[in-house]
């Protein structure tokens, strides 16, 4: 362990040296940003990416950071591992001072390495895997949204001393955050003397139809779905469930917390449960960063658009406070200082995830997602 | 072992996942029929085919949704989508054949297939540029009939629905096949090309037929599973394609009554799956299923044997 | 150059296409705030695009119609450019060693991503190479080659998270692994023909990754296995731009072995078996070869080097999840072989760099990357439906044997 921090230092040290006179030359920050922009999941990286651009236009009218304009480098992970170290190599052979960035945990994880290696912080506004503050293998990884623990804390705690389910099936869409997020929810409600789990399954992302998976969780005899996935197998599994007259609670992440679920589920979507990020909508910075958005584009923000817009604040204003680039005044800027964000006024603990973000628990009524209280 | 299977849940759950299965099986056979027809034809295996069941569901959505906009009443939303989703299908269906198969009837037998497989990759990111990345809601088209409520727990009007169209559309193929001027041409192509030109038809043109009806049996395909589960998007077609395909094969690539028989046997056997063990590995229960089928009858369930010559 | 009717028919051509893309293209609905957007503009480019691609595609198979009409009257064998490089000793040494020069120094002229994405091309050109010999040489149609990579990668992964093993012991077991899952696929698939061949090998390769992505307690299911080391040096340290370096040039090596290994296999009395499986089963049998033998051997060779390159992989991206092993790699190992031109190793070698490198300098396209890949894919079928490089491998292989078996 010991000389693999000195290896690590060392690496950072030489990579620096390497790197050096590109931040003499440039007289620009630059700000890369990383993520799915094309592909199945470019729904989830494009709004990153707007968060990023009306974030640097704001700061760059201001006169930039240090004097220094604040430039965009933006590449395409499409959400895949094997791209997204492509993209972090060319992010860090352009030259690249920080990151926002990448949007999916398993891209960011083979990401990583390469940003540490060359000295880089990198702050995602999306990536909940536990693993990534957690196993301390990631020192400059830093995020703005909850991890997927403290997310199933959220959804267990609601589903069974708010609701006060007792049989609870548990399933999920066997990809890496569904899944991920469905372990933690077995986990917590085995542990717990109030509730059990009934089943626990995945289901076939794509499949045309789920009504078996549907009747099993009939005869399961639960009294309470949790589903960790995303939206579009969500509305398909409500929507079948109450199709076959199954009228029990559903509770869901995050990757449902959208609006598109609400469109796409319709009627069906009403009274669904679904945990996300806390309501953010009195404060502010939050409603003038929706309404930046609204002015520029014309349309109302997608997936983690202020999750992003928060990193790209906290990462432009660390660098303020660092009066550099350099790697450890960044992070210390980041852990010591507060700045004043749409989800929130926070910091980053030593672990790199931001103080103060948690969960609230939402529910559909009548067509919008309300705050459960 | 069925009888440790009925015990282990009772007749109604049986028979709810009878009907699940059903479902599912009647969605992969409409599909799977596109596949067969092809195959049977030119021995092809057109992997775009998923993507024409997707522009069908796509053409209907948007057709459905202008005439409701325009305030058509309900019936004449269903009937027009559905023949605007048909007529586009079977356009694209033709045009594909023309594009990237025709010049290619005479080169090796892979150049056809990795075209197909650029012709799926191009589509899918066709719709995907032109209309959204994001899920749409596709409107109940079907509606929910009252004298089904006291069965809706178990078979619901869509399941219904897809169940019937499926068989009406296996009988007017098997008619259309059996009994009229173009069937009989088909049939004369896909055993002999050379032999049926002779014979003076158009193989062009028979070909052509084929991409045709194929892709429109797609389109149906397409609004019955939009409308069934609810939303579409660009990559529907891929997922249903690759389960088709393999309904097609199991049940004797070439064969219309085996692709339907594929998918149902394909459709009940993950529903089983699902419901007796577990829907974790429904996939892998599929496809060793075929594996296992293979081994025993090398070419499908009600495919020709092959003969070998020599 | 184009007489009226060509062009009246073009015009036809492109009112086709605007009555084909009309649903899709001109109208933009939203079902929710009930809207409809007309685009009447891009009615107007996919009809004024498709009469000039008509026109282009006209001319060329016009001509190609001419030029072949013309080697047939005039009975001469034209060899194109390529050709006579590689049958030359005169100009193919220099050229092979000018293109190795190149390949030493590419790491000294390019940036760090550039060698990045050259090491993948690389891998890719092995897969090729293996997959070749399996659909190329033998003729059997694999569509789920992509489960022996994986095998590979997560050899690597797993019996170094458990282990501890370093990447040198694994590289030899990975690939062993690999042939012995190729032997265990190669089994059943014994009677198999043709397609339904095709359809078991997809179905090994979902069921595969299936089982990757659902039995969480061998291979941590879809969230992966991350930390991977890179392979070391000798012991020494190596920073990133080293590591990957380093990776290049293990690679080049790699894939100079493989032509090697593969080229002489290709010759060897078992290569001769696998081409004469592929052109006629029951003759071949009739020959006296082994079928069961022969079709064993093809599927474990053939799966060896996806082994060997998935436990590249797994070093190379330091973390693998299943979702790396979709069937759609499948599909494009498959295309590599193809479009480079079954049977032929340079071919395939092309194939590689053109359909790997391609999405990445595609890039500047940014949506449209996707798009014009299909695209091309489907037009490089087209326009050249034997491959990139087909009649040196026919060149390449009758003559000589025939010379031989006498």
């Amino acid at each position: 362990m010991k000389t693999g921090i000195k290896q690590s230092i060392l690496a950072a040290s030489i990579s620096l040296l390497f790197t050096a006179p590109g931040l003499m030359a440039g007289d620009t920050i630059k700000l890369g940003v990383a993520g799915p922009h094309s592909g199945d999941l470019a729904s989830y990286g494009i709004p990153t990416i707007k968060a990023a651009e009306l974030v640097v236009k704001e700061v760059n009218a201001k006169g930039g950071i240090n004097g220094k304009q604040v430039e965009l480098l933006i590449e395409d992970d499409v959400c895949k591992p094997e791209i997204a170290t492509n993209t972090a190599t060319k992010l860090v052979s352009d030259g690249v001072d920080v990151v926002l960035g990448h949007i999916c945990s398993g891209a960011t994880k083979a990401a990583l390495p390469i940003y540490k290696n060359s000295g880089i912080v990198v702050v995602s506004p999306s990536a909940t895997n536990p693993g990534l503050t957690q196993s301390g293998d990631y020192p400059n990884f830093y995020r703005t949204i909850a991890s997927d623990d403290a997310q199933a804390r959220t959804e267990v705690d609601f589903a069974l001393d708010v609701l006060g389910l007792k049989k609870i099936a548990v399933i999920h869409d066997k990809g890496d955050y569904g899944k991920g997020l469905a372990e933690f929810a077995k986990t917590f409600l085995e542990n717990s003397s109030k509730g059990e789990v009934v089943m626990y399954e995945g289901v076939t992302p794509g499949a045309v139809d789920y009504s078996a998976v549907v009747q099993k969780i009939k005869r399961s005899g639960a009294d309470g779905v949790i589903f960790g996935g995303y939206h579009p197998e969500a509305s398909k599994i409500i929507t079948q469930m109450r199709k076959k007259r199954i009228k029990i609670p559903f509770i869901s992440d995050d990757g449902v917390k959208d609006d598109t679920f609400i469109k796409v589920a319709g009627k069906y979507a009403e009274g669904v449960y679904a945990s996300g990020p806390q309501d953010n909508s009195k404060n502010p910075l939050s409603s003038a960063a929706n309404a930046a958005h609204k002015a520029a584009y014309n349309a109302d923000p997608g997936a983690f658009y202020e999750n992003a817009y928060a990193a790209a604040l906290a990462l432009l204003n660390a660098i303020d406070n660092a009066g550099t680039t350099d790697y450890e005044a960044i992070r210390k800027a980041l852990r010591d200082n507060k700045t004043n964000t749409p989800v929130g006024n926070i910091n980053f603990d030593s672990k790199g995830d931001a103080v103060g973000v948690g969960f609230s628990m939402y529910q559909v009524t009548n067509g919008k997602y309300v705050e459960v209280k | 072992m069925l009888r440790v299977f009925l015990w282990s849940g009772g007749m109604e759950y049986f028979i709810e996942l009878f009907f699940s299965g059903l479902t599912r099986g009647s969605i992969y056979a409409l599909i799977a029929l596109g596949y067969t027809m092809v195959y049977g034809i030119i021995g092809l295996i057109n992997f775009a085919h998923g993507e024409i069941y997707m522009i069908g569901a796509f053409t209907s959505y948007i057709i459905a949704t202008v005439l409701s906009i325009y305030g058509f009443p309900v019936l004449a939303i269903v009937v027009l989508a559905g023949f605007a989703a048909a007529i586009w299908s079977s356009a694209y269906g033709f045009t594909i054949e023309k594009l990237a198969y025709r010049p290619l009837r005479h080169a090796p037998r892979l150049s056809p297939l990795i075209s197909a497989i650029g012709m799926s990759i191009f589509l899918q990111n066709y719709v995907l540029l032109a209309q959204t990345s994001d899920f749409l809601a596709f409107p109940e088209l079907i509606p929910d009939f009252d004298f089904m409520e006291p069965v809706a727990h178990i078979v619901g009007t869509t399941d219904l629905v897809i169940i019937l169209t499926t068989a009406a559309a296996m009988f007017g193929l098997t008619l259309l096949i059996k009994f009229t001027r173009i069937g009989k041409a088909m049939r004369a192509t896909s055993q002999d090309r050379t032999m049926a030109m002779l014979v003076g038809i158009n193989v062009d043109r028979v070909i052509s037929m084929t991409f045709i009806i194929g892709s429109a049996l797609a389109a149906i395909g397409g609004i019955l599973i939009a409308s069934h589960i609810g939303q579409i998007n660009f990559y529907i077609g891929f997922i249903a394609g690759i389960k088709a395909f393999t309904a097609a094969v199991l049940g004797g690539i070439g064969s219309i009554p085996g692709a339907v028989l594929g998918g149902f046997v394909l459709g009940l056997t993950e529903s089983f799956a699902t419901g007796y063990v577990s829907s974790d590995y429904e996939d892998v229960f599929a496809f060793g299923l075929l594996v296992l089928i293979l081994l025993f009858k090398p070419s499908g369930l009600l495919g020709r044997a092959d003969i070998q010559k020599v | 150059m184009i007489s009226l009717k060509e062009s009246k028919r073009s015009a036809l051509v492109s009112l086709w296409f605007m009555f084909l893309t009309f649903p899709i293209m001109v109208i933009k609905v939203d079902a929710i705030e009930k809207t409809i957007i007309w685009r009447w503009e891009n009615m107007f480019y996919v009809g004024f695009g498709s009469f000039i691609l008509s026109i282009f595609g006209r001319i060329f198979f016009e001509r190609q119609k001419n030029r072949r009409e013309k080697q047939l009257s005039e009975k001469i064998q034209q060899h194109n450019l390529i050709q006579i490089l590689l049958r030359e000793p005169k100009y193919l040494y220099p050229l092979a060693a000018a293109f190795f020069l190149f390949a030493l120094t590419f790491p000294h002229l390019f940036s760090t991503y550039q060698i990045n994405v050259m090491t993948t091309a690389l891998m890719y050109v092995v897969l090729g190479l293996g997959l070749n010999i399996v659909v190329g040489v033998a003729g059997l149609l694999d569509l789920g080659y992509v489960a022996f990579y994986a095998v590979g990668a997560y050899s690597y992964a797993l019996l170094n998270f458990h282990f501890g093993m370093t990447f040198w012991m694994v590289l030899p077991l990975g690939a062993l692994l690999a042939a012995l899952f190729g032997v265990l696929l190669g089994f059943p698939v014994l009677r198999l023909r043709g397609d339904y061949l095709a359809i078991v090998t997809l179905a090994f390769g979902e069921i595969i990754r299936l089982v990757m992505e659902n039995w969480n307690a061998f291979s941590q299911g879809p969230s992966g296995i991350s930390n991977i080391p890179r392979p070391g040096l000798l012991g020494f340290d190596l920073t990133l731009n080293q590591a990957i370096t380093y990776l290049y040039y293990l690679m080049i090596v790699m894939v100079l072995i493989t032509i090697f290994v593969v080229n002489r296999l290709q010759n060897s009395r078992l290569g001769r078996a696998w081409i004469a499986l592929r052109e006629d089963e029951i003759a071949c049998q009739a020959m006296g070869i082994d079928k069961t033998k022969t079709k064993l051997t093809a599927f474990a060779l053939g799966a060896t080097w996806a082994g060997l390159v998935g436990v590249i992989f797994a070093a190379k991206t330091t973390f693998i999840n299943p979702a790396s092993f979709t069937f759609l790699e499948s599909a494009i190992i498959l295309a590599i072989v193809v479009l480079g031109g079954m049977g032929s190793i340079l071919g395939v070698i092309l194939g590689a760099i053109i359909l790997i490198l391609l999405p990445e300098y595609l890039r500047a396209l940014s949506d449209y990357r996707m798009l014009a890949f299909g695209a091309i894919m489907v037009s490089m079928m087209v326009f050249r439906p034997q491959g990139l490089i087909s009649n040196v491998r026919r060149h390449y292989q009758y003559r000589p044997q025939k010379g031989e078996q006498e």
